[in-house]
Protein backbone atom coordinates (compact mmCIF):
# COMPACT_ATOMS: atom_id res chain seq x y z
CA UNK A 1 0.00 0.00 0.00
CA UNK A 2 1.08 3.53 -0.89
CA UNK A 3 2.78 5.77 2.25
CA UNK A 4 0.98 8.99 1.10
CA UNK A 5 -2.55 7.47 0.70
CA UNK A 6 -1.71 6.20 4.79
CA UNK A 7 -0.88 9.27 5.41
CA UNK A 8 -3.64 10.73 3.70
CA UNK A 9 -5.91 8.54 4.83
CA UNK A 10 -5.62 7.76 8.67
CA UNK A 11 -7.66 5.57 10.70
CA UNK A 12 -8.88 8.47 12.55
CA UNK A 13 -9.99 10.02 9.10
CA UNK A 14 -11.67 6.86 8.19
CA UNK A 15 -13.41 6.40 11.15
CA UNK A 16 -14.94 9.97 11.08
CA UNK A 17 -15.55 9.76 7.42
CA UNK A 18 -17.84 6.57 8.40
CA UNK A 19 -19.07 7.69 11.99
CA UNK A 20 -19.14 11.65 11.75
CA UNK A 21 -19.66 13.22 15.27
CA UNK A 22 -21.98 16.41 16.12
CA UNK A 23 -23.53 15.28 12.81
CA UNK A 24 -27.22 16.66 12.96
CA UNK A 25 -28.69 19.81 12.71
CA UNK A 26 -29.69 22.37 15.45
CA UNK A 27 -32.58 24.33 16.08
CA UNK A 28 -31.51 27.06 18.28
CA UNK A 29 -27.97 27.91 16.96
CA UNK A 30 -26.52 31.38 16.95
CA UNK A 31 -25.07 31.12 13.36
CA UNK A 32 -24.90 28.92 10.90
CA UNK A 33 -23.22 28.86 7.67
CA UNK A 34 -22.81 26.75 3.82
CA UNK A 35 -19.95 25.66 2.74
CA UNK A 36 -20.18 24.44 -0.70
CA UNK A 37 -17.38 23.67 -3.53
CA UNK A 38 -20.07 23.61 -6.80
CA UNK A 39 -17.00 21.62 -8.82
CA UNK A 40 -17.10 18.44 -6.77
CA UNK A 41 -21.06 19.25 -5.22
CA UNK A 42 -19.55 19.01 -1.53
CA UNK A 43 -21.49 20.52 0.45
CA UNK A 44 -22.19 21.25 4.31
CA UNK A 45 -23.64 23.44 6.61
CA UNK A 46 -22.45 23.87 10.02
CA UNK A 47 -24.04 25.41 13.19
CA UNK A 48 -22.50 27.07 16.31
CA UNK A 49 -23.84 28.05 19.71
CA UNK A 50 -22.65 31.04 21.48
CA UNK A 51 -21.91 31.49 25.25
CA UNK A 52 -20.79 34.93 24.88
CA UNK A 53 -17.30 34.75 23.16
CA UNK A 54 -17.48 30.84 23.84
CA UNK A 55 -18.45 28.09 21.27
CA UNK A 56 -20.78 25.82 23.68
CA UNK A 57 -22.38 23.75 21.05
CA UNK A 58 -21.43 23.48 17.61
CA UNK A 59 -23.04 20.61 14.63
CA UNK A 60 -22.66 19.89 11.19
CA UNK A 61 -24.33 18.41 8.06
CA UNK A 62 -24.11 17.59 4.98
CA UNK A 63 -22.06 15.54 2.44
CA UNK A 64 -18.64 14.87 0.66
CA UNK A 65 -15.66 13.21 0.32
CA UNK A 66 -13.63 11.38 3.41
CA UNK A 67 -11.69 14.17 3.92
CA UNK A 68 -13.98 16.78 3.86
CA UNK A 69 -16.10 14.90 5.86
CA UNK A 70 -13.81 13.95 8.54
CA UNK A 71 -12.45 17.45 8.53
CA UNK A 72 -15.85 18.91 9.35
CA UNK A 73 -16.40 16.24 12.00
CA UNK A 74 -13.15 16.74 13.81
CA UNK A 75 -13.02 20.11 13.71
CA UNK A 76 -16.61 20.69 15.26
CA UNK A 77 -14.71 18.25 18.38
CA UNK A 78 -11.87 20.61 18.57
CA UNK A 79 -13.72 24.15 18.33
CA UNK A 80 -16.15 22.88 21.27
CA UNK A 81 -15.65 25.27 24.23
CA UNK A 82 -13.03 27.82 22.61
CA UNK A 83 -13.32 31.33 21.81
CA UNK A 84 -13.98 32.73 18.65
CA UNK A 85 -10.29 34.04 18.93
CA UNK A 86 -8.80 30.58 19.38
CA UNK A 87 -10.76 29.29 16.70
CA UNK A 88 -9.61 31.77 14.33
CA UNK A 89 -6.33 31.02 15.22
CA UNK A 90 -6.52 27.22 14.97
CA UNK A 91 -8.07 27.75 11.71
CA UNK A 92 -4.77 29.73 10.49
CA UNK A 93 -2.71 27.09 12.36
CA UNK A 94 -4.43 23.99 10.53
CA UNK A 95 -4.57 25.74 7.17
CA UNK A 96 -0.45 26.24 7.34
CA UNK A 97 -0.07 22.57 7.86
CA UNK A 98 -2.60 21.43 4.94
CA UNK A 99 -1.27 23.75 2.87
CA UNK A 100 1.99 22.48 3.67
CA UNK A 101 3.14 26.28 4.77
CA UNK A 102 3.44 25.88 8.27
CA UNK A 103 3.90 21.67 9.25
CA UNK A 104 5.77 22.91 12.28
CA UNK A 105 2.52 23.77 13.47
CA UNK A 106 1.30 19.99 13.28
CA UNK A 107 2.33 19.04 16.80
CA UNK A 108 -0.03 21.87 18.02
CA UNK A 109 -3.07 20.86 16.75
CA UNK A 110 -4.08 17.67 18.35
CA UNK A 111 -6.16 14.75 16.89
CA UNK A 112 -6.16 17.67 13.71
CA UNK A 113 -2.52 16.87 12.77
CA UNK A 114 -3.95 14.14 11.18
CA UNK A 115 -4.66 16.30 8.09
CA UNK A 116 -0.85 16.62 8.05
CA UNK A 117 -1.07 14.08 4.60
CA UNK A 118 -3.34 16.69 2.68
CA UNK A 119 -0.05 18.46 1.86
CA UNK A 120 1.22 16.05 0.08
CA UNK A 121 -2.13 16.29 -2.14
CA UNK A 122 -2.79 19.79 -3.12
CA UNK A 123 -5.58 19.12 -4.89
CA UNK A 124 -7.51 17.90 -1.62
CA UNK A 125 -6.38 21.15 0.62
CA UNK A 126 -10.06 22.53 -0.37
CA UNK A 127 -11.67 19.29 0.65
CA UNK A 128 -10.14 19.82 4.28
CA UNK A 129 -10.70 23.40 4.54
CA UNK A 130 -14.30 23.21 3.21
CA UNK A 131 -16.09 23.01 6.99
CA UNK A 132 -13.50 25.65 8.27
CA UNK A 133 -14.48 28.36 5.52
CA UNK A 134 -18.29 27.59 7.07
CA UNK A 135 -17.15 27.99 10.51
CA UNK A 136 -14.83 30.77 9.75
CA UNK A 137 -18.27 32.27 8.37
CA UNK A 138 -20.41 31.62 10.61
CA UNK A 139 -18.33 33.28 13.43
CA UNK A 140 -17.97 36.21 10.80
CA UNK A 141 -21.82 36.34 10.80
CA UNK A 142 -22.71 36.30 14.89
CA UNK A 143 -21.05 39.88 16.05
CA UNK A 144 -18.57 39.83 13.96
CA UNK A 145 -19.84 41.18 10.23
CA UNK A 146 -22.04 44.27 9.88
CA UNK A 147 -24.98 43.42 11.68
CA UNK A 148 -23.15 43.28 15.07
CA UNK A 149 -24.17 41.94 18.26
CA UNK A 150 -27.95 41.26 18.81
CA UNK A 151 -28.46 42.00 15.32
CA UNK A 152 -28.70 38.67 12.88
CA UNK A 153 -27.19 36.83 15.23
CA UNK A 154 -29.38 36.98 18.40
CA UNK A 155 -31.54 33.26 18.84
CA UNK A 156 -34.60 33.04 16.87
CA UNK A 157 -32.95 34.34 13.70
CA UNK A 158 -29.70 33.07 13.44
CA UNK A 159 -27.46 34.40 11.18
CA UNK A 160 -26.72 32.52 7.33
CA UNK A 161 -24.24 32.89 5.06
CA UNK A 162 -22.86 31.08 2.30
CA UNK A 163 -19.41 30.84 1.25
CA UNK A 164 -17.73 28.18 -1.80
CA UNK A 165 -14.90 27.90 -2.50
CA UNK A 166 -13.43 26.87 -6.10
CA UNK B 1 -4.70 -9.73 -23.10
CA UNK B 2 -2.79 -8.21 -25.90
CA UNK B 3 -1.36 -4.79 -24.87
CA UNK B 4 -2.54 -3.01 -28.35
CA UNK B 5 -6.41 -3.95 -27.65
CA UNK B 6 -8.24 -4.60 -31.12
CA UNK B 7 -7.80 -3.39 -34.73
CA UNK B 8 -4.42 -1.24 -34.72
CA UNK B 9 -1.46 -1.73 -32.62
CA UNK B 10 -0.08 0.30 -29.63
CA UNK B 11 -0.38 4.07 -30.60
CA UNK B 12 1.45 4.99 -27.98
CA UNK B 13 4.49 5.96 -29.53
CA UNK B 14 2.60 8.37 -31.48
CA UNK B 15 1.98 10.66 -28.21
CA UNK B 16 4.74 12.14 -27.02
CA UNK B 17 2.97 12.49 -23.17
CA UNK B 18 1.74 9.36 -23.16
CA UNK B 19 5.40 8.18 -24.58
CA UNK B 20 7.33 10.22 -21.69
CA UNK B 21 4.96 8.34 -19.20
CA UNK B 22 4.99 4.77 -19.34
CA UNK B 23 3.15 4.70 -16.38
CA UNK B 24 0.58 6.99 -17.04
CA UNK B 25 -3.04 5.35 -17.18
CA UNK B 26 -4.90 7.92 -18.63
CA UNK B 27 -8.96 7.39 -18.80
CA UNK B 28 -9.66 10.85 -18.92
CA UNK B 29 -10.38 11.55 -22.80
CA UNK B 30 -13.89 12.48 -22.06
CA UNK B 31 -12.76 15.56 -20.99
CA UNK B 32 -9.58 16.00 -22.80
CA UNK B 33 -7.76 13.94 -25.54
CA UNK B 34 -3.55 14.09 -25.61
CA UNK B 35 -2.23 15.42 -28.61
CA UNK B 36 -0.38 12.88 -31.69
CA UNK B 37 2.73 14.48 -32.89
CA UNK B 38 1.83 15.20 -35.76
CA UNK B 39 -0.61 17.26 -34.42
CA UNK B 40 2.23 19.65 -32.93
CA UNK B 41 4.47 19.01 -35.72
CA UNK B 42 1.36 20.81 -38.24
CA UNK B 43 1.08 23.51 -35.85
CA UNK B 44 4.73 24.10 -35.33
CA UNK B 45 5.09 23.88 -39.17
CA UNK B 46 2.83 26.58 -39.88
CA UNK B 47 4.21 29.12 -37.85
CA UNK B 48 7.57 28.44 -39.41
CA UNK B 49 6.55 28.67 -42.92
CA UNK B 50 2.94 30.12 -43.18
CA UNK B 51 2.03 32.45 -40.43
CA UNK B 52 0.76 36.09 -40.96
CA UNK B 53 -3.08 37.30 -40.77
CA UNK B 54 -5.05 35.58 -43.33
CA UNK B 55 -8.22 37.14 -45.64
CA UNK B 56 -5.79 40.31 -45.34
CA UNK B 57 -2.92 40.59 -47.20
CA UNK B 58 -1.85 40.98 -50.45
CA UNK B 59 1.33 39.15 -49.90
CA UNK B 60 2.39 35.65 -50.57
CA UNK B 61 2.55 35.16 -47.22
CA UNK B 62 -0.86 35.96 -46.05
CA UNK B 63 -1.98 34.50 -49.16
CA UNK B 64 -0.51 30.85 -47.35
CA UNK B 65 -1.85 31.15 -43.82
CA UNK B 66 -5.80 31.82 -45.98
CA UNK B 67 -4.77 28.69 -48.31
CA UNK B 68 -4.26 26.70 -44.62
CA UNK B 69 -7.14 27.93 -43.01
CA UNK B 70 -9.60 27.36 -46.02
CA UNK B 71 -7.72 23.52 -46.49
CA UNK B 72 -8.43 22.95 -42.96
CA UNK B 73 -11.63 24.07 -42.87
CA UNK B 74 -12.44 21.68 -46.13
CA UNK B 75 -11.18 18.57 -44.42
CA UNK B 76 -12.31 18.97 -41.38
CA UNK B 77 -15.79 19.31 -43.06
CA UNK B 78 -15.19 16.73 -45.45
CA UNK B 79 -14.57 14.30 -42.20
CA UNK B 80 -17.70 15.16 -40.54
CA UNK B 81 -19.69 14.58 -43.63
CA UNK B 82 -20.77 17.91 -44.61
CA UNK B 83 -19.95 18.46 -48.59
CA UNK B 84 -21.04 22.47 -48.13
CA UNK B 85 -17.41 23.59 -46.20
CA UNK B 86 -18.75 27.02 -45.84
CA UNK B 87 -21.07 25.51 -43.35
CA UNK B 88 -18.87 25.05 -40.70
CA UNK B 89 -17.63 27.82 -38.37
CA UNK B 90 -14.79 27.35 -36.64
CA UNK B 91 -15.51 28.50 -32.46
CA UNK B 92 -13.78 27.73 -29.72
CA UNK B 93 -15.00 25.12 -29.51
CA UNK B 94 -18.25 23.25 -28.38
CA UNK B 95 -19.34 25.57 -25.98
CA UNK B 96 -19.33 28.66 -28.28
CA UNK B 97 -20.92 26.84 -30.68
CA UNK B 98 -23.90 26.53 -28.66
CA UNK B 99 -24.21 29.74 -27.24
CA UNK B 100 -23.93 30.57 -31.08
CA UNK B 101 -27.07 28.61 -32.13
CA UNK B 102 -28.85 30.52 -28.79
CA UNK B 103 -27.82 33.83 -29.17
CA UNK B 104 -28.00 34.09 -32.64
CA UNK B 105 -30.44 31.54 -34.41
CA UNK B 106 -32.36 31.52 -31.03
CA UNK B 107 -32.79 35.31 -30.05
CA UNK B 108 -33.86 35.72 -33.57
CA UNK B 109 -36.34 32.30 -34.15
CA UNK B 110 -37.76 31.69 -30.68
CA UNK B 111 -40.58 33.98 -28.91
CA UNK B 112 -42.74 34.08 -26.31
CA UNK B 113 -45.02 31.11 -25.69
CA UNK B 114 -42.31 28.97 -28.16
CA UNK B 115 -41.25 25.58 -26.94
CA UNK B 116 -37.93 24.97 -26.16
CA UNK B 117 -36.87 21.51 -25.60
CA UNK B 118 -33.66 19.85 -24.67
CA UNK B 119 -32.73 16.45 -22.59
CA UNK B 120 -32.03 14.88 -18.93
CA UNK B 121 -28.44 13.87 -20.57
CA UNK B 122 -27.21 17.38 -21.56
CA UNK B 123 -23.68 18.66 -20.92
CA UNK B 124 -24.27 22.11 -18.96
CA UNK B 125 -23.22 23.63 -22.19
CA UNK B 126 -26.33 21.87 -24.07
CA UNK B 127 -28.49 22.74 -21.14
CA UNK B 128 -28.10 26.64 -19.81
CA UNK B 129 -27.98 28.40 -23.06
CA UNK B 130 -31.49 27.15 -23.73
CA UNK B 131 -32.92 27.44 -19.97
CA UNK B 132 -31.17 31.01 -20.28
CA UNK B 133 -33.14 31.95 -23.77
CA UNK B 134 -36.01 30.55 -22.37
CA UNK B 135 -35.81 32.55 -19.81
CA UNK B 136 -35.61 35.39 -21.64
CA UNK B 137 -37.70 35.38 -24.35
CA UNK B 138 -40.61 33.85 -22.16
CA UNK B 139 -40.43 30.72 -23.95
CA UNK B 140 -41.47 27.54 -22.16
CA UNK B 141 -38.32 25.15 -21.52
CA UNK B 142 -39.04 21.11 -21.50
CA UNK B 143 -36.69 17.94 -20.24
CA UNK B 144 -36.89 14.98 -22.09
CA UNK B 145 -36.23 11.93 -19.49
CA UNK B 146 -34.67 9.28 -19.28
CA UNK B 147 -36.42 5.08 -19.61
CA UNK B 148 -35.79 2.55 -16.98
CA UNK B 149 -33.14 1.66 -19.31
CA UNK B 150 -31.46 4.57 -19.08
CA UNK B 151 -32.49 5.87 -22.63
CA UNK B 152 -34.35 9.16 -23.75
CA UNK B 153 -38.03 7.96 -23.30
CA UNK B 154 -38.52 9.00 -27.42
CA UNK B 155 -42.36 8.15 -26.88
CA UNK B 156 -42.19 11.08 -23.97
CA UNK B 157 -40.13 12.84 -26.47
CA UNK B 158 -42.96 12.66 -29.07
CA UNK B 159 -45.17 14.55 -26.85
CA UNK B 160 -43.03 17.53 -25.38
CA UNK B 161 -42.38 17.92 -29.21
CA UNK B 162 -45.50 19.91 -29.73
CA UNK B 163 -46.68 21.90 -32.51
CA UNK B 164 -45.40 25.39 -30.98
CA UNK B 165 -41.50 23.78 -30.36
CA UNK B 166 -38.55 25.37 -32.64
CA UNK B 167 -36.14 23.77 -31.45
CA UNK B 168 -34.62 19.84 -30.04
CA UNK B 169 -31.71 20.69 -28.26
CA UNK B 170 -29.62 17.21 -27.44
CA UNK B 171 -26.52 15.47 -27.53
CA UNK B 172 -25.16 12.39 -29.94
CA UNK B 173 -22.94 11.32 -26.91
CA UNK B 174 -23.59 11.45 -22.86
CA UNK B 175 -20.62 12.89 -21.32
CA UNK B 176 -21.52 11.32 -18.15
CA UNK B 177 -22.86 7.80 -19.34
CA UNK B 178 -21.52 7.71 -22.68
CA UNK B 179 -25.65 6.90 -23.92
CA UNK B 180 -25.38 6.59 -28.11
CA UNK B 181 -28.22 8.49 -28.49
CA UNK B 182 -31.00 7.89 -31.85
CA UNK B 183 -30.17 11.02 -33.38
CA UNK B 184 -32.40 10.15 -36.69
CA UNK B 185 -35.17 9.26 -33.93
CA UNK B 186 -34.80 12.29 -32.73
CA UNK B 187 -34.43 14.54 -35.71
CA UNK B 188 -37.84 12.86 -37.19
CA UNK B 189 -39.68 13.90 -34.18
CA UNK B 190 -38.49 17.30 -34.17
CA UNK B 191 -39.25 18.08 -38.18
CA UNK B 192 -42.55 16.31 -37.56
CA UNK B 193 -43.48 19.39 -36.08
CA UNK B 194 -41.08 22.06 -38.02
CA UNK B 195 -38.52 22.56 -35.39
CA UNK B 196 -34.83 22.13 -35.65
CA UNK B 197 -32.86 19.55 -34.48
CA UNK B 198 -29.61 20.63 -32.91
CA UNK B 199 -27.21 18.38 -32.06
CA UNK B 200 -24.43 18.84 -29.14
CA UNK B 201 -21.62 16.58 -30.87
CA UNK B 202 -19.06 17.26 -28.24
CA UNK B 203 -18.80 13.14 -27.32
CA UNK B 204 -19.57 12.09 -31.10
CA UNK B 205 -16.83 13.68 -33.35
CA UNK B 206 -14.36 12.05 -31.78
CA UNK B 207 -15.62 8.80 -31.47
CA UNK B 208 -18.20 7.82 -34.17
CA UNK B 209 -18.67 8.35 -37.70
CA UNK B 210 -20.87 11.23 -37.96
CA UNK B 211 -21.58 12.03 -41.93
CA UNK B 212 -23.37 15.06 -41.45
CA UNK B 213 -25.25 15.58 -44.79
CA UNK B 214 -26.72 11.85 -43.97
CA UNK B 215 -27.86 12.57 -40.30
CA UNK B 216 -30.38 15.41 -40.95
CA UNK B 217 -29.38 17.51 -37.78
CA UNK B 218 -29.67 21.23 -38.26
CA UNK B 219 -26.73 21.83 -36.66
CA UNK B 220 -23.65 19.78 -35.05
CA UNK B 221 -21.49 21.49 -32.73
CA UNK B 222 -17.95 19.96 -31.81
CA UNK B 223 -14.81 20.80 -29.70
CA UNK B 224 -10.86 19.72 -31.33
CA UNK B 225 -9.11 19.25 -28.09
CA UNK B 226 -11.50 15.82 -27.30
CA UNK B 227 -10.39 14.39 -31.04
CA UNK B 228 -6.51 14.90 -30.73
CA UNK B 229 -6.82 18.43 -32.07
CA UNK B 230 -5.97 21.40 -29.99
CA UNK B 231 -8.03 23.18 -27.00
CA UNK B 232 -9.41 26.43 -28.28
CA UNK B 233 -10.45 25.14 -31.94
CA UNK B 234 -13.99 23.68 -32.52
CA UNK B 235 -16.74 24.16 -34.29
CA UNK B 236 -20.53 23.66 -35.38
CA UNK B 237 -21.96 22.54 -38.71
CA UNK B 238 -25.24 24.71 -39.70
CA UNK B 239 -28.09 24.03 -42.79
CA UNK B 240 -26.67 26.64 -44.99
CA UNK B 241 -30.72 28.36 -45.25
CA UNK B 242 -30.45 28.49 -41.56
CA UNK B 243 -27.22 30.09 -41.29
CA UNK B 244 -28.04 32.99 -44.00
CA UNK B 245 -31.29 33.45 -41.67
CA UNK B 246 -29.63 33.90 -38.67
CA UNK B 247 -28.07 37.22 -37.64
CA UNK B 248 -24.29 37.52 -36.94
CA UNK B 249 -23.09 36.37 -33.29
CA UNK B 250 -19.89 39.11 -32.80
CA UNK B 251 -18.97 42.20 -34.66
CA UNK B 252 -15.45 43.12 -35.70
CA UNK B 253 -12.90 42.29 -38.69
CA UNK B 254 -13.69 39.90 -41.39
CA UNK B 255 -17.31 39.52 -40.93
CA UNK B 256 -18.11 42.43 -42.54
CA UNK B 257 -18.75 43.60 -46.49
CA UNK B 258 -19.44 47.31 -46.15
CA UNK B 259 -19.14 49.32 -42.89
CA UNK B 260 -21.34 52.73 -43.35
CA UNK B 261 -21.79 55.63 -40.51
CA UNK B 262 -24.97 54.74 -40.46
CA UNK B 263 -25.34 50.76 -40.93
CA UNK B 264 -23.18 47.46 -42.07
CA UNK B 265 -23.49 44.95 -44.58
CA UNK B 266 -22.32 41.04 -43.28
CA UNK B 267 -19.75 39.16 -45.50
CA UNK B 268 -20.37 35.61 -47.06
CA UNK B 269 -20.59 32.34 -45.03
CA UNK B 270 -18.49 31.18 -43.46
CA UNK B 271 -16.90 34.53 -42.56
CA UNK B 272 -19.95 36.21 -41.24
CA UNK B 273 -20.42 34.23 -38.51
CA UNK B 274 -16.27 34.37 -37.73
CA UNK B 275 -15.27 38.29 -36.64
CA UNK B 276 -11.63 39.31 -35.85
CA UNK B 277 -8.42 37.33 -36.30
CA UNK B 278 -9.30 33.68 -36.63
CA UNK B 279 -7.39 30.49 -35.08
CA UNK B 280 -5.66 29.36 -38.06
CA UNK B 281 -3.35 27.41 -35.65
CA UNK B 282 -5.85 25.80 -34.14
CA UNK B 283 -7.91 24.89 -37.62
CA UNK B 284 -4.30 23.47 -39.11
CA UNK B 285 -3.78 21.28 -36.04
CA UNK B 286 -7.36 20.12 -35.84
CA UNK B 287 -6.54 19.53 -39.57
CA UNK B 288 -3.87 17.35 -38.58
CA UNK B 289 -5.73 15.32 -35.86
CA UNK B 290 -8.70 14.51 -38.38
CA UNK B 291 -6.18 13.58 -40.38
CA UNK B 292 -4.72 10.93 -38.02
CA UNK B 293 -8.49 9.95 -37.41
CA UNK B 294 -9.06 9.29 -41.29
CA UNK B 295 -5.82 6.90 -41.36
CA UNK B 296 -7.12 5.01 -38.48
CA UNK B 297 -10.25 4.81 -39.73
CA UNK B 298 -13.65 5.81 -37.73
CA UNK B 299 -14.98 2.28 -37.74
CA UNK B 300 -11.61 0.73 -36.78
CA UNK B 301 -11.66 3.39 -33.81
CA UNK B 302 -15.08 2.80 -33.14
CA UNK B 303 -14.78 -1.11 -32.93
CA UNK B 304 -11.25 -0.66 -30.56
CA UNK B 305 -13.52 1.72 -27.91
CA UNK B 306 -16.06 -0.88 -28.20
CA UNK B 307 -14.09 -3.37 -27.22
CA UNK B 308 -12.42 -1.81 -24.10
CA UNK B 309 -16.09 -0.98 -22.77
CA UNK B 310 -16.79 -4.20 -22.71
CA UNK B 311 -13.86 -5.38 -21.21
CA UNK B 312 -14.29 -2.83 -18.41
CA UNK B 313 -18.07 -3.43 -17.99
CA UNK B 314 -16.77 -7.13 -17.83
CA UNK B 315 -13.90 -6.07 -15.10
CA UNK B 316 -16.21 -3.53 -13.18
CA UNK B 317 -19.13 -6.00 -12.79
CA UNK B 318 -16.48 -8.01 -11.12
CA UNK B 319 -15.44 -6.08 -8.45
CA UNK B 320 -18.43 -6.13 -5.68
CA UNK B 321 -19.97 -2.66 -4.67
CA UNK B 322 -19.47 -1.26 -7.93
CA UNK B 323 -22.40 -0.11 -9.36
CA UNK B 324 -22.27 1.27 -13.30
CA UNK B 325 -24.20 3.88 -14.85
CA UNK B 326 -25.80 4.59 -17.83
CA UNK B 327 -26.45 1.50 -20.77
CA UNK B 328 -25.93 -2.32 -19.95
CA UNK B 329 -23.42 -3.19 -22.75
CA UNK B 330 -21.06 -1.19 -24.88
CA UNK B 331 -23.00 -0.96 -28.03
CA UNK B 332 -25.12 1.29 -26.72
CA UNK B 333 -22.23 3.13 -25.02
CA UNK B 334 -18.89 5.20 -26.43
CA UNK B 335 -16.16 4.53 -24.84
CA UNK B 336 -17.43 6.09 -21.40
CA UNK B 337 -18.17 3.90 -17.96
CA UNK B 338 -19.40 5.90 -14.97
CA UNK B 339 -19.77 3.92 -11.78
CA UNK B 340 -19.58 4.14 -8.33
CA UNK B 341 -18.07 1.98 -5.72
CA UNK B 342 -20.06 1.33 -2.27
CA UNK B 343 -19.86 4.39 -0.59
CA UNK B 344 -16.54 5.51 -1.19
CA UNK B 345 -16.82 9.24 -2.61
CA UNK B 346 -15.65 9.59 -6.41
CA UNK B 347 -13.26 12.15 -5.42
CA UNK B 348 -11.43 9.76 -2.46
CA UNK B 349 -11.30 7.46 -5.14
CA UNK B 350 -9.85 9.30 -7.88
CA UNK B 351 -6.76 10.08 -5.06
CA UNK B 352 -6.16 7.19 -4.98
CA UNK B 353 -6.52 5.76 -8.63
CA UNK B 354 -4.10 9.00 -9.22
CA UNK B 355 -1.22 7.46 -6.72
CA UNK B 356 -0.91 4.65 -9.42
CA UNK B 357 -1.07 6.44 -11.86
CA UNK B 358 -4.75 6.02 -13.46
CA UNK B 359 -6.10 9.79 -14.41
CA UNK B 360 -10.33 9.20 -14.00
CA UNK B 361 -12.63 12.04 -13.80
CA UNK B 362 -14.54 12.58 -10.57
CA UNK B 363 -17.57 14.82 -9.82
CA UNK B 364 -20.83 15.53 -11.70
CA UNK B 365 -19.25 15.78 -15.13
CA UNK B 366 -21.23 19.18 -15.96
CA UNK B 367 -24.73 17.31 -15.87
CA UNK B 368 -26.25 18.17 -12.91
CA UNK B 369 -29.79 17.66 -13.75
CA UNK B 370 -28.61 14.50 -14.92
CA UNK B 371 -27.04 13.50 -11.32
CA UNK B 372 -30.21 14.61 -9.24
CA UNK B 373 -32.39 12.10 -11.34
CA UNK B 374 -30.10 9.36 -11.09
CA UNK B 375 -29.79 10.51 -7.50
CA UNK B 376 -25.87 10.19 -7.28
CA UNK B 377 -23.91 13.22 -6.07
CA UNK B 378 -21.24 12.32 -8.15
CA UNK B 379 -19.74 9.22 -10.37
CA UNK B 380 -16.27 8.19 -10.96
CA UNK B 381 -16.11 8.64 -15.13
CA UNK B 382 -13.34 6.36 -17.15
CA UNK B 383 -13.47 7.22 -20.55
CA UNK B 384 -11.14 5.95 -23.67
CA UNK B 385 -9.97 6.67 -26.82
CA UNK B 386 -7.60 5.08 -29.38
CA UNK B 387 -4.41 5.02 -27.61
CA UNK B 388 -5.93 3.33 -24.60
CA UNK B 389 -5.23 -0.68 -24.24
CA UNK B 390 -6.93 -3.77 -22.15
CA UNK B 391 -3.66 -3.20 -19.92
CA UNK B 392 -5.06 0.10 -19.04
CA UNK B 393 -8.34 -1.40 -18.05
CA UNK B 394 -7.01 -4.04 -15.98
CA UNK B 395 -4.76 -0.97 -13.96
CA UNK B 396 -7.69 0.28 -13.71
CA UNK B 397 -9.61 -2.69 -12.17
CA UNK B 398 -6.56 -3.54 -9.76
CA UNK B 399 -6.13 0.06 -8.53
CA UNK B 400 -9.94 -0.13 -7.43
CA UNK B 401 -9.42 -3.59 -5.79
CA UNK B 402 -6.48 -1.80 -4.07
CA UNK B 403 -8.72 1.38 -2.88
CA UNK B 404 -11.85 -1.18 -1.69
CA UNK B 405 -9.76 -2.98 0.94
CA UNK B 406 -8.01 0.89 2.32
CA UNK B 407 -11.86 2.29 2.67
CA UNK B 408 -14.05 -0.98 3.56
CA UNK B 409 -16.86 -1.10 1.36
CA UNK B 410 -20.25 -0.60 2.55
CA UNK B 411 -23.03 -1.46 0.07
CA UNK B 412 -26.65 -0.01 0.10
Amino acid sequence: MSAELDELYQSIILDHNRRPRNFRTMDDASAHADGMNPLCGDQFTVWLKLDGDQISDVSFQGSGCAISKASASLMTAAVKGKTKAEVEQLFERFHGVVTGKHPEHAESLGSLKAFGGVSRFPLRVKCASLAWHAMHAALEQDGGGPGGPGGPGSPGSPAASKVSTE
Amino acid sequence: MSAGGAGFGDLRPDFPLLAANPGLVYLDSAATSQKPRAVLDAIRSYYETANANPHRGAYKLSGAATDAYHDARARIAAFLGAADTDTLIFTRGTTESLNLLAAAWGHSHVHRGDRIVVTRLEHHANFVPWQQLARAVGAEFRICELDEAGHLDLGQLRALVTANTKVVAFGHVSNALGTVNDVRGIVKIAHAVGAVAFCDGAQGAPHLRVGFDALGVDAYAFSGHKMLGPMGIGGVIVRRKLLEAMPPYQFGGDMIEFVFDGDTTWNTLPHKFEAGTPNVEGAVGLAAAVRYLEELGMDAVRAHEVELSRYALLRLREIEGVVVQGPATAEQRSGVVSFTLGDIHPHDLSTMLDVDGVCVRAGHHCAQPLMRALKVTATVRASFYVYNTMADVDALAASLLKARERFGVHVG
